[in-house]
C-alpha cells in the first residue's frame, strides 16, 4: 500500500494588540469596541489592585495561601463574550473573568480567608466554585454543557485551566466526551508556563498546548494571552461556533504567571529573573494603555482617577470579607447532606464523637467531664 | 546525632537509602530543584542528578502508575504525591494494580514502591490540603500504611519502607513537620513497619493514636487529673498494626481511647475499638471510647481546630471513658 498523508494539522496563533499597543485592524474588525476595552481596562487594573491587596493579607497573618493572578488578567475579556446564562467553570486564575460575570469580589477572599462562604456563589451568577484539585473541574463544564444542550439553552459553559492540568487525564476525558458529544464546551488553557516549579518544557514534549485538542476533533488555536482584543475574539468565535456547530474549542491563552504559585512559593528558587523581566514588558495592563493613550482615550488624569477608585472598590471588599462574622461550629456539620444522618447531629449538638455523657442518663459524666 | 525537624529526618533518610541503593528513583511534582513544596527533598536532586529525583508532569495517575511500573521491572521508585487531598486520581493506580500485582501474579510480580504523602490538618491550608484518608488505604489489601509522629520514628520507619518488598504509602504530618526537633542518629537504623511505640507508660488508661494527634494527647495528658495515669500508644503503623501492644496495654488499664483526626465512622479507631472488645472483653471497664473528626468534610482553616481533636476534647473524652 503506497504511503499517503492522511491528516495534516496546524494550529494558528492569534495577536491583535501587540505588546506595544500596536493594533492588527484587520484582525480587529468586529471584536472589542473601545468602550469594552476602556472597561477591561479599568477592571483589570482594579483586580491588579485586589491582587495586590490580597497578597499584603497574607503576608500579614489576615488570610491564608493566595494564589495571585498577576499578569493574566487579559482572561477577564472572555466574560465580555459570554451572556450572563453561560457559564464558568475556573480553576483559580480567572478572577477578572470571575468577577465581571457577577461573582462578587469579596467571595474570592473569602475562600482564601479559610471559609466555604467564599463558595457561595449568589443565585442566577452561573460560575463553580474555585476548583483545588488540578485539572478535574473540565469535566464539570462538559457535563454542563451537556445539560445545557440538552435543555435547548442557547448558553455555552467556558472552562478555565493552567499549562500542567493538560497532562491529568481528566483533561484528556473531558475534551473527549465534548467532542464526542458534540457539547457547547470552550475550553481556555491560560499557558502561564509554570506549574509550580515545572516549566513548559518538562511538562510537555509537545509543541504547542493548543494542538493537544486536535486528536479529539476541537478546533485549536493558540492565542497572545495578554491581548484582550485576541482573548475576546477567540472566545467569541468559539462560543458561536459551540452553539452553531456543537463544536468545542481549545485555547491555548499564552501568558505568564508574574507572581509566585501562590503566596507558600517563591519562585525565585527556580525561575530565571531574566524571564520575569522579559514578561513583565508585555504585561497586558501596559500594552492595553498604550492602546487607549494611543487613541487620547487615557490620560495621566484618569490613571490617578482610576488608581483611587480601585483602592476604593478594594478597601470595601477586603472590610465585607473581613467583616463577616465567623462562622459558628454548626457550619462544619450543617451543609453535609439535605438531611442531616442521626449520627451527624448527635456530633453536632454535643461536639463530641466519643460516646459517652452524649445521653441525658450520663449527665453526671458530663459534668465531671467539663470539669476538665 | 543531630537535633532534626520531621522534615530533616525524612531528608536524611532519603539521602541515606539513595546512596546505599542506586535503584531508588524519586518522582513527583516539583521535588526537584523546588525540593517539594514542604522541601522534604531538598537538595537531592542536586545531589542524586535529574535521573534520579524527577520533576514529573502534574498527573497523579501518571506518576503512581509509572512508579508501579518501575517498581514491577527492578527499580525501587519513591513517588511523593503533594498533598494527601491529590491522591484521588493516583488511588486507581495504587488500589487496584499495585496492591494487587503480588496477589494476582502469584508473587511473580512485585511492587516495592514508598509512595510519600504528607497528610492531616492544622497548618492553615486550602481545601483539600487537610485531610486524613489512612483508614482509606488500610481498608485495601495489599498496601502497608505508615505515619511517624516524630523525627526520630520518621526515619526508622521510612527506611523499613523503603527496604520493604510490598506497596507503603508513608502519610507525612505536616503539623509537625518542623513543630520541634529531636536528636536523629547520623547512622542508618530502621523501625519495623508494624510496631507501635508506647509514648508515655501509665496504668489507668490507654489512649491509642498516631500521626500529629500524639503531640495533642500529650497536652491533654497535661490537663488530666494527677491521679489518672495515661498509657499513650502511638501506632506508627496504620496497618499492618501492632494489636499485641494494644492488647496488653488495654488488659493492663481496663480502658482505652482512640484519637484520629480523620472522621469518626469507619475511621481506624472503629478498627481498634473492635478488636479490643474482641481480645479484651472481661478486662473491660468501660465502652472504648473515640475522639476523632467529625463525620463532615473537612472545614477550612476558620474552623479547622473546632474539628481536630484538640486537647480540650480529648481530655474530655478521656474523662469520660475514665469515670464510667
Amino acid at each position: 500500500m503506497p504511503t499517503k498523508v492522511i491528516y495534516n494539522a496546524k494550529i494558528n496563533q492569534i495577536q491583535i494588540l501587540d505588546e506595544n499597543g500596536k493594533l492588527d485592524e484587520k484582525l480587529a474588525r468586529g471584536g472589542l469596541k473601545d468602550a469594552q476595552v476602556l472597561k477591561l481596562y479599568e477592571h483589570m487594573s482594579i483586580c491588579r489592585h485586589y491582587d495586590e491587596v490580597a497578597f499584603k493579607l497574607q503576608r500579614s497573618g489576615r488570610m491564608g495561601t493566595y494564589p495571585q493572578n498577576m499578569g493574566q488578567e487579559a482572561i477577564g475579556a472572555v466574560a465580555l463574550a459570554a451572556i450572563r446564562a453561560d457559564w464558568m467553570v475556573p480553576c483559580y486564575r480567572e478572577n477578572a473573568a470571575l468577577f465581571l460575570h457577577g461573582l462578587p469580589m469579596e467571595k474570592i477572599l473569602l475562600h482564601w480567608m479559610g471559609d466555604e462562604r467564599g463558595n457561595q456563589i449568589p443565585e442566577g451568577v452561573n460560575i463553580t466554585p474555585i476548583s483545588i484539585p488540578i485539572g478535574t473541574h473540565m469535566l464539570h463544564a462538559a457535563g454542563i454543557a451537556w445539560a445545557l444542550k440538552l435543555r435547548k439553552e442557547d448558553a455555552v459553559a467556558f472552562t478555565f485551566f493552567g499549562d500542567g492540568a493538560t497532562s491529568e487525564g481528566d483533561f484528556h476525558e473531558a475534551m473527549n466526551f465534548a467532542c464526542t458529544l458534540k457539547l457547547p464546551c470552550v475550553f481556555i488553557c491560560q499557558n502561564n508556563q509554570w506549574a509550580i516549579s515545572v516549566p513548559r518544557s518538562k511538562q510537555t514534549a509537545s509543541e504547542t498546548f493548543a494542538q493537544k485538542g486536535l486528536a479529539y476533533g476541537a478546533e485549536c488555536l493558540q492565542i497572545d494571552g495578554n491581548d484582550v482584543f485576541a482573548v475576546y475574539k477567540a472566545a467569541k468565535d468559539a462560543r458561536a461556533r459551540a452553539l452553531k456547530d456543537g463544536k468545542p474549542t481549545l485555547i491555548e491563552a499564552y501568558t505568564y504567571r508574574l507572581g509566585d504559585h501562590t503566596t507558600a512559593d517563591d519562585a525565585r528558587r527556580y525561575r530565571d529573573a531574566k524571564e520575569l523581566e522579559m514578561w513583565r514588558l508585555r504585561d497586558p495592563l501596559i500594552r492595553t494603555r498604550k492602546y487607549l493613550e494611543a487613541k487620547d482615550l487615557w490620560s495621566d488624569d484618569k490613571q490617578k482617577t482610576l488608581e483611587a477608585k480601585a483602592k476604593e472598590i478594594v478597601t470595601k471588599v477586603v472590610k465585607n470579607a473581613e467583616g463577616i462574622e465567623k462562622p459558628t461550629n454548626d457550619d462544619i456539620f450543617d451543609h453535609t447532606f439535605a438531611e442531616l444522618p442521626e449520627e451527624i447531629i448527635r456530633q453536632r449538638d454535643t461536639m463530641h464523637t466519643h460516646s459517652l455523657g452524649q445521653r441525658p442518663e450520663q449527665e453526671t459524666l458530663r459534668a465531671s467531664a467539663r470539669g476538665v | 546525632m543531630a537535633n532534626l525537624t520531621l522534615v530533616q529526618a525524612i531528608n536524611l533518610a532519603l539521602t541515606q537509602e539513595m546512596e546505599a541503593d542506586d535503584r531508588i528513583v524519586l518522582l513527583g511534582e516539583d521535588i526537584g530543584l523546588n525540593g517539594g513544596v514542604f522541601r522534604v527533598t531538598e537538595g537531592l536532586q542536586q545531589r542524586f542528578g535529574e535521573d534520579r529525583v524527577v520533576d514529573t508532569p502534574l498527573a497523579e495517575s501518571g506518576i503512581m502508575g509509572s512508579a508501579i511500573g518501575l517498581a514491577m521491572a527492578g527499580m525501587r521508585p519513591i513517588p511523593e504525591i503533594q498533598f494527601e487531598g491529590f491522591l484521588g486520581p493516583a488511588y486507581d493506580q495504587l488500589i487496584n494494580h499495585g496492591a494487587r500485582y503480588r496477589t494476582r501474579s502469584r508473587g511473580a510480580i512485585t511492587v516495592p514502591l514508598t509512595v510519600r504523602v504528607p497528610v492531616g490538618g492544622g497548618i492553615h491550608a486550602p481545601e483539600l490540603h487537610s485531610d486524613s484518608p489512612e483508614a482509606i488505604y488500610a481498608h485495601h489489601p495489599g498496601i502497608k500504611v505508615v505515619m511517624p509522629a516524630s523525627p526520630y520514628d520518621a526515619k526508622g520507619l521510612l527506611i523499613s519502607a523503603i527496604r520493604d518488598p510490598d506497596p507503603v504509602i508513608y502519610f507525612e504530618p505536616k503539623r509537625i513537620y518542623r513543630a520541634f526537633r529531636e536528636e536523629v542518629p547520623e547512622d542508618e537504623y530502621t523501625i519495623p513497619l508494624g510496631k507501635a511505640k508506647i509514648v508515655e507508660e501509665g496504668s489507668d488508661l490507654t489512649i491509642v493514636t498516631w500521626g500529629a494527634p500524639v503531640l495533642q494527647c500529650l497536652e491533654a495528658m497535661d490537663k488530666l487529673p494527677d491521679d489518672i495515669s495515661v498509657e499513650l500508644i502511638d501506632l506508627r503503623t496504620i496497618y499492618p498494626y501492632d494489636m499485641d501492644c494494644i492488647e496488653e496495654s488495654v488488659r493492663k488499664t481496663g480502658r482505652c481511647v482512640v484519637v484520629h483526626e480523620a472522621p469518626k465512622t469507619s475511621g481506624f479507631g472503629a478498627e481498634i475499638a473492635a478488636m479490643v472488645q474482641e481480645r479484651c472483653f472481661l478486662h473491660l471497664e468501660a465502652p472504648v471510647q473515640r475522639v476523632t473528626g467529625y463525620d463532615t468534610i473537612m472545614p477550612y482553616y476558620k474552623l479547622e481546630l473546632d474539628y481536630l481533636p484538640e486537647a480540650d476534647r480529648i481530655a474530655e473524652g478521656v474523662m469520660a471513658c475514665a469515670a464510667y
